[in-house]
């Protein structure tokens, strides 16, 4: 690929988003915002009790309610479950737990929000009202909320097949090497560590319109999803059973993500089923309260990690086990979130020899978890990073000396792990300094004492951090339990007057690929910047697609539209030598000319491109006219961005208020194409960061399974005043095995975040005596563990 | 959650446990209560509640336990309100003399919500469920009070009962109160002697509109 162009549309310039005209004037178009003809509503009756059994449901009164097109319960519905998409096998070689999911409950509700009636009226209202008077009597079970507890004797059982809740029992890594190494140990530091279970909360709730047309036999469903085809092939292959032809799915603009809407919900499939049983289209919509109950969650790991060093502070071995929360149901990728995004990544960017992890995954009467923005990776970065600060804590050796000591260094690359993967670049010494810089890292001392001086707690933090994203190479995921390959398709349609629409397979909700594909396409092939349309999220347009997710889509979903260029330029060239005379050899291709090696003879790119279409003039017997291609691209590797965060907070020890004072982020994420994209990909993603360090926190009540988190009354999002103006800058190494030598940007602030904020926060509270706290650090918490050290220095 | 309180009844403690079991006195206490009827061991109950946003009609049920007059009763309660959730609870009343004639009623309730009151309503619920705890016991107290004193008083009280039907908390515990008001020394030797089961019922309706008051929230 070429280096930045220099020019303001290309890579690496920042032009203003070709999306945000639409979205600032209120003139995106929502699922929401779809209406179709004779469309009705939907109401979906949700459980209040967190286990039950589903004694009788008695709908008539309700069906008789003014406006009702049908009610429909579990003895209704006569289609499929909704299915995992990754199945992960326990150590005993056993597969996992995969309990049936149906999109409304047959004889049990399993968590509050489970799906017990659909309510279809001419109006929301009527639904709603008729939902009020379906008389469903419940017999209360007892019900299990906790990840820790979940597999212990005594705990409630959600399914019958899962003996102790445990969906699986997995391990990687080398247990006799771990052992070995711990035995001979200089230093063991040990840490327990709750990664708190978040709820996603994009801003555009879910919302499904199902359409079935009586005439043609088709079904085509609306929704808010970062991967139509993947909803598709879900949804039409194993739940309703609709062939593909017959079935398509479209993902207009879409509110944001964050890993939410990848998955196949139940919704989804209940409108499409039920438009063919009431033979009009039907419309959900979520509120947000709803969604607090219904959107699948995100973390929720309880882990014990143990790092062993040497007497020089080399780390020598890492013992890590985690139990990890699937909620009740398993979700389309939620087994592979502990698992191979998590463990995978446990080396970090040190060179601990030997791993040993083991990840159980339980159930619980609660809604069910999944990826949400880094899926797996924050939960690995937070427990390494807040590990290895506490090894330097007791070693006394500087935190970031340690860091350093353990480094992969620059010349080690490619890098294999100990944990299957292998790192392809990085320059983990080079973000780390850049950091440090940028951070005001080496006269932090000052700015502590003149703190101390108004009375405040100021601390910095650190983390250096690595993730493994552009997911993913087909065969290497097959391997691990992915049921789909993970390649993406790209095809370029290049138009007889030369501008272009592309098509790619990945999905945009807030990352600009109408922009960013804009400039790769416009750079690559000399046509203007404007003349360049990107466009995604209908199955019927699109050849074929895995979707956005696990920060794929430059790296994967770019790549692809890559190699389709490749081929149009291969093309366009064999048309430019046959207009000019000349051998194909001989024909360059540059800034959009075409032009013959040693003379002045050139022809444009849209003159080749009206040639393909009009080819009066051609090579007709050699070439099919036209101008358009497709790729599919299945990457070789996964990427990995890297890099260091660094934190500094300032605690007010009067009241436990943490406030995040400064916040810098580099990162090495390979080739940018547009630095103010990755810039507010990296401002939403550590905001996202700062929120699950010190605000968020899905919390259930633990006898009842009650969500008491239901609300923004009690779910606490950052706000613009949580978070300080962030320092962005990146530091690239070129990953080395897709075209582009992008590694992705999306979750990057999400990941290296949170550890650095609570690194900060201890930090800040040592002079107290506090050394340890869970996130969210929230002033309640904070102030708790400024009195309790306080006591128990007194007491000393 | 749980809430307790304590209520001086400047009434004799049959009395009091008498009105604990009749379901007109609690009905007119409970505020928004549209139905109350006995039921085997209990009662099953009606009550149109609405705090705030949320307005739900709660469905239930009310038994009675350790039923012992005319020292106290424990009740415990369980009201479905559709698609806003359900609310259930109990509570343990004791009535004692407070060796001036009078009774001193004790409360202790615990209330559990769940569903949609549960998901926006958990860290509100405590305030609402005492202010509707407070709601109900004064306006049982007044009516207490006010029961004995003649057959004027009585009638008047139901009349502007009758006269105002679905009368919000407030109104109806203001009602009382002024008619509390109006009968200055209540005269302890009229009591009525209702049976016990009727007052039990009435007392568990009571504590079952409050809790269903509480869950509403």
């Amino acid at each position: 690929m070429a280096a930045d162009s220099g020019t303001a549309t290309g890579i690496g310039a920042s032009p203003k988003r070709k999306e945000d005209f639409r979205f600032l004037t209120g003139r995106g178009t929502y699922t929401d915002d779809i209406n179709r003809p004779g469309q009705t509503y939907a109401y979906i009756l949700r459980s209040p009790h967190a286990h039950a059994e589903i004694v009788k449901i008695d709908t008539a009164k309700a069906k008789g309610m003014p406006g009702v097109a049908a009610i429909f319960t579990g003895a209704d519905y006569d289609k499929g479950g909704v299915p995992c998409g990754w199945q992960i096998h326990s150590k005993d070689g056993s597969p996992m737990i995969e309990p049936p999911h149906f999109p409304l409950c047959k004889d049990r509700v399993r968590h509050v929000g489970d799906q017990v009636a659909l309510v279809i009226a001419n109006s929301i209202a009527e639904a709603r009202d008729a939902a009020e008077e379906i008389d469903v009597t419940y017999k209360e079970l007892p019900a299990i909320v906790s990840t820790g507890a979940a597999d212990k004797a005594g705990a409630a059982q959600v399914w019958p097949d899962a003996k102790n809740n445990t969906c699986f029992d997995w391990h990687i890594g080398d247990k006799a090497a771990v052992d070995a190494a711990f035995a001979k140990a200089h230093h063991v530091t040990k840490l327990d560590l709750i990664n708190q279970r978040l709820a996603p909360n994009a801003m555009e709730p879910r919302a499904a319109v199902g359409d079935y047309d009586r005439a043609t036999g088709e079904y085509t469903l609306y929704t808010t999803s970062q991967n139509p085809h993947v909803i598709r092939l879900l949804m039409g292959a194993f739940v309703l059973q609709i062939p593909e032809h017959k079935l398509r799915v479209v993902a207009p603009d879409v509110g944001g993500g964050f890993g939410s809407k990848i998955f196949h919900y139940s919704e989804e499939a209940l409108v499409t089923w039920a438009s063919e049983k009431v033979r009009r289209p039907v419309k959900w919509t979520s509120d947000r309260s709803e969604a607090f109950l219904s959107d699948a969650q995100g973390r929720d790991h309880v882990s014990h990690a143990e790092l062993a060093l040497d007497k020089d502070g080399k780390f020598i071995a890492l013992r890590v086990n985690t139990i990890a929360n699937m909620g009740a149901y398993l979700s389309t990728f939620a087994p592979c979130v502990p698992t191979y995004l998590s463990a995978t990544l446990l080396a970090g960017v040190y060179t601990t020899p030997v791993i040993y992890a083991e990840v159980k995954a339980v159930f619980t009467n609660t809604v069910a978890v999944d990826a949400y923005r880094g899926a797996g990776r924050p939960e690995t970065t937070y427990l390494l990073e807040r590990l290895v600060e506490k090894a330097a804590r007791e070693t006394g050796i500087d935190r970031v000396e340690l860091r350093r000591r353990n480094f992969i260094p620059k010349t080690a690359f490619p890098y294999q792990t100990p944990v299957a993967l292998q790192y392809d670049s990085g320059d983990y010494e080079a973000t780390l300094d850049l950091a440090l810089k940028m951070g005001g890292w080496a006269d932090f001392e000052n700015r502590r004492a003149e703190a101390q001086k108004r009375g405040k707690l100021r601390g910095i933090g650190i983390s250096t951090y690595i993730e493994a994203c552009g997911i993913a190479p087909s065969a290497v995921v097959g391997s691990l339990g992915a049921r789909a390959g993970l390649y993406e398709c790209g095809q370029v349609r290049v138009h007889p007057t030369g501008s272009v629409t592309v098509f790619t397979g990945t999905h945009s909700h807030g990352q600009g690929h109408e922009t960013t594909f804009a400039q790769l396409v416009s750079d690559t092939l000399g046509v203007p910047f404007e003349s360049v349309e990107v466009s995604h999220g209908d199955t019927n347009k699109i050849p074929f697609g895995m979707g956005t997710y696990g920060s794929r889509s430059l790296a994967v979903g770019g790549s692809a539209i890559v190699k389709a260029m490749d081929k149009i330029i291969a093309k366009a060239k064999r048309i430019a030598a046959h207009l000019m005379e000349a051998s194909v050899a001989d024909i360059d291709f540059k800034n959009g000319e075409f032009t013959v090696k040693g003379t002045d003879k050139k022809v444009s790119f849209g003159q080749v491109a009206l040639t393909a279409y009009v080819p009066h003039n051609y090579p007709i017997t050699e070439l099919e006219p036209g101008l358009e291609e497709t790729a599919f691209y299945d990457p070789l590797n996964f990427t990995y961005p890297g890099g260091t965060h660094i934190c500094e907070v300032e605690i007010d020890p009067e009241t436990g208020v943490t406030q995040v004072v400064n916040f810098t982020a580099v990162d090495d994420i390979g080739r940018v194409i547009n630095p103010m994209i990755v810039e507010g990909q990296v401002h939403g993603g550590v905001v996202q960061g700062i929120g699950q360090a010190l605000l968020e926190n899905c919390a259930y009540d633990q006898e009842t399974g009650q969500l008491l988190t239901g609300s923004y009354m009690d779910y606490t999002m950052p706000r613009a005043d949580d978070v300080p103006s962030i320092k962005v800058a990146t530091h690239s190494t070129m990953c080395t095995h897709n075209p582009l030598g992008s590694k992705g940007v999306g979750e990057v602030g999400a990941i290296g975040s949170p550890p650095a904020v609570i690194n900060a926060v201890l930090d800040a509270l040592r002079p107290v005596g506090v050394t340890d706290i869970s996130m969210p650090a929230t002033p309640h918490k904070v102030w708790q563990a400024i009195q309790s050290a306080g006591k128990a220095k007194a007491a000393e | 959650m749980d809430i307790s309180g304590e209520y001086p009844i400047p009434a004799p403690r049959t009395v009091v446990w008498a009105g604990l079991n009749d379901p007109d006195v609690l009905k007119n206490a409970i505020a928004g209560c549209e139905q109350l009827v006995r039921d085997g061991d209990g009662f099953t109950a009606t009550v149109v509640a609405k705090v705030g946003p949320v307005k739900a009609k709660f469905g239930g049920r009310i038994t009675l336990s350790d039923i012992d007059p005319p020292n106290g009763y424990t009740i415990t309660g369980e009201g479905q309100g559709g698609a806003a959730g359900f609310a259930k609870g109990g509570a343990k009343v004791a009535l004692s003399d407070d060796g001036e004639g009078g009774t001193i009623l004790k409360y202790t309730a615990d209330a559990q919500i769940g569903g949609k009151l549960a998901q926006i309503g958990s860290r509100l619920i405590e305030g609402t469920a005492r202010k509707m705890a407070d709601d109900f016991f004064s306006a049982f107290a007044a009516a207490i009070v006010a029961q004995p004193a003649n057959g004027a008083g009585a009638a008047s009280l139901e009349m502007q009962g009758a006269e105002a039907p679905g009368v919000e908390a407030v109104a109806a515990s203001e009602a009382a109160a002024a008619a509390a008001a109006r009968i200055a020394t209540p005269p302890a030797s009229t009591q009525k002697g209702l049976h016990p089961a009727i007052w039990i019922t009435g007392l568990v309706a009571v504590v079952g509109g409050v809790l269903y008051f509480f869950a509403q929230r």
